[in-house]
């Protein structure tokens, strides 16, 4: 019952949607199970914080390694949680002065706003700043010209590089803009790159990617596939 | 140990140190002197400009802002020239987001942009503030068709039917153009895939880098214009800001007697060369403009441009140097391979 149960419900949402796209008389049936979706969304992230929870706490009972980590990640997710949830230091709303609750959790100089601000903030962007010291450590060390094709990509690497920057204007600009090889200077090569050898890779990636989603949703539908569902089936 | 061994083996240490500097030394330069280096708008920026100036004044814009701050070097940027175009032109713009942080850069840009120098826009009747919606692709394909069932109020709480703006818009298919700025998913392709296409409604991302060319299949019938990276950011902004520039002179022009089609020829010679303002109005021509016109004009010419619309372009700096620094590295990489190998060595 466990397994038959999702497998209808997943067969028949899944083909409700499908329908609802075809026939105009059941465009309604579709919309109705995309708010299932909105509202399953929204509870998925309570179901995220349990998740989170249960793993850390379990990380830190058997002592595992790393479990100072875990209990910094469950201090700040309570920290941060009870400070949103419960508007701590948020003042009402000048409209609602008597309503203690009625304040923006999110505005300018609240806790929530602090932690944003001050601490989210920082670390996220700190944490994309540091791929360009790796990708300078692995462009000394990683990217060899080994064999041809190597060599075109490492070719097309240094068009795109320099042509996205003034460096590739500033190189080329003695080719006359409305020359017959104006085509050559680096900034208008890095966008033909772009246009027409990325772009046909690109379409054929995207058309097979769509066929194998095609593939593999109907072998969910129709219950050939039940990966989905764990357990190793 | 000679040069080239001790090259094989350089400390890492060394290379984040040069990268550190290569961004670093840009930043204090451009910082101190204000300068940015010169930017020509490609045919994909110049498109992203004309969809927003061809719409007329007042036409709905809904403005996706799906992005945090591990992006906003890249997206911020963008999200300040949307803005700041279609606050300009008059435009009426609505917030969405479907990062839970996109919330908060939501209210950062608006502040920014719209607060600092837009003060005059009313909230509810200019720009409205709709904030994060969980769901991913499904808040996208059920807005498409019922807008009031994701967005019953907007970020403040307040009730979509209390708000003048709201008025008649029942579905995606009441804006008139989709602004996306996007960091990955869901994102610009979800925009595509769910909204655009099937709506036929005109589509403008802004996108990082890495994401760029997953997107370049869809231009030019499903994306009208793609601004891809920092490079896309600074094109699009340079356009904006000499746009912004002609439109306050011509605002100018015609305020001090000067009428059509002179005014608009005139505020575009300006733009492209701010320098020719001052010496124009000691001309024959400007003989009908008011002292106060003149000066008027002539300060708007010379006026430096805020730094905020000068974001992306700064950026740039930092960018040519780090590049150039990347280049320089794969070079010695593969000299150092090619004289081991040669030596018979491995790496």
């Amino acid at each position: 019952m466990k397994r038959i149960v999702p497998l209808w419900i997943t067969a028949i949402v899944g083909l409700v949607l499908i329908i609802s796209n075809f026939l105009p008389g059941t465009r309604s049936w579709g919309e109705e199970a995309t708010t299932w979706f909105g509202i399953i969304a929204a509870v998925a992230f309570v179901l995220g914080g349990g998740s989170l929870l249960k793993v850390h706490l379990k990380k830190i009972s058997d002592r595992n390694s790393g479990w100072a980590y875990s209990m910094i990640v469950l201090g700040t997710f309570s920290a941060t949680l009870a400070v949103g949830l419960f508007k701590i230091g948020v003042s009402p709303n000048p409209a609602f002065p008597d309503v203690p609750w009625s304040g923006d959790v999110q505005g300018q100089g609240t806790p929530f706003w602090w932690v944003y601000e001050y601490v989210f903030k920082p670390l996220t962007a700190t944490m994309f700043a540091m791929l360009a010291f790796y990708i300078a450590s692995a462009a000394f060390r990683a990217f060899r010209a080994k064999n041809f094709e190597a060599v075109l990509l490492l070719g097309t690497a240094f068009i795109i590089l320099l042509g996205r920057t003034f460096a590739g204007y500033f190189m080329t600009s003695w080719i006359p803009v409305d020359g017959p090889f104006s085509g050559l200077r680096l900034e208008e090569l890095s966008v033909y790159i772009m246009q027409v050898f990325n772009t046909a890779g690109n379409r054929a990636i995207i058309i097979g990617i769509a066929l194998g989603i095609a593939g593999t949703s109907l072998k969910i539908l129709m219950g050939l596939d039940r990966s989905y569902l764990g357990g190793g089936d | 140990m000679n040069l080239i061994d001790r090259m094989a083996n350089l400390d890492r240490r060394w290379i984040f140190l040069m990268m550190g500097l290569a961004v670093g030394i840009p930043i204090i330069v451009i910082g101190i002197t204000g300068k940015t280096l010169p930017e020509e708008p490609t045919p994909l920026a110049q498109a992203a400009f004309d969809v927003l100036d061809d719409l007329e004044p007042g036409s709905r814009i809904l403005m996706a802002w799906d992005f945090d701050p591990a992006s906003e070097g890249e997206l911020g940027p963008m999200a300040t020239s949307f803005i700041r175009q279609c606050a300009q032109k008059g435009h009426r713009m609505y917030f969405i987001a479907l990062w839970p942080v996109g919330a908060q850069m939501i209210r950062s840009s608006t502040s920014r942009v719209i607060g600092g120098y837009y003060p005059d826009l009313v909230y509810g009747e200019d720009w409205v503030d709709l904030g994060f919606k969980a769901g991913n692709e499904a808040v996208i394909k059920t807005i498409v068709t019922d807008f009031a069932q994701y967005f019953p109020t907007d970020a403040r709480g307040t009730s979509v039917d209390a708000i003048p703006m709201m008025e008649g818009i029942s579905s995606l298919a009441n804006f008139d153009a989709i602004v996306n700025a996007s960091a990955g998913y869901p994102g610009s392709k979800e925009w595509v895939l769910y909204a655009a296409t099937p709506l036929k409604k005109p589509l403008i991302v802004g996108c990082t880098g890495v994401q760029a060319p997953q997107m370049y299949p869809y231009v030019p019938n499903q994306v009208q214009g793609l601004l891809g990276a920092i490079k896309g950011a600074a094109e699009y902004e340079s356009v904006v800001n000499k746009w912004v520039r002609s439109e306050q002179m011509l605002d100018a022009l015609e305020s001090g007697g000067i009428t059509e089609p002179a005014s608009s020829e005139l505020a575009a010679r300006f733009a492209a060369n701010p320098s020719e303002a001052s010496t124009w109005t000691t001309e024959a021509a400007a003989a009908a403009m008011s002292p106060e016109a003149k000066t008027r004009l002539i300060e708007l010419a010379s006026a430096p441009t805020p730094g905020i619309f000068l974001e992306a372009q700064r950026r740039m700096g930092p960018q040519l140097v780090a590049h150039l620094l990347m280049i320089g590295l794969i070079i010695a990489g593969n000299a150092i391979f090619f004289a081991t190998r040669r030596r018979g060595g491995s790496q």
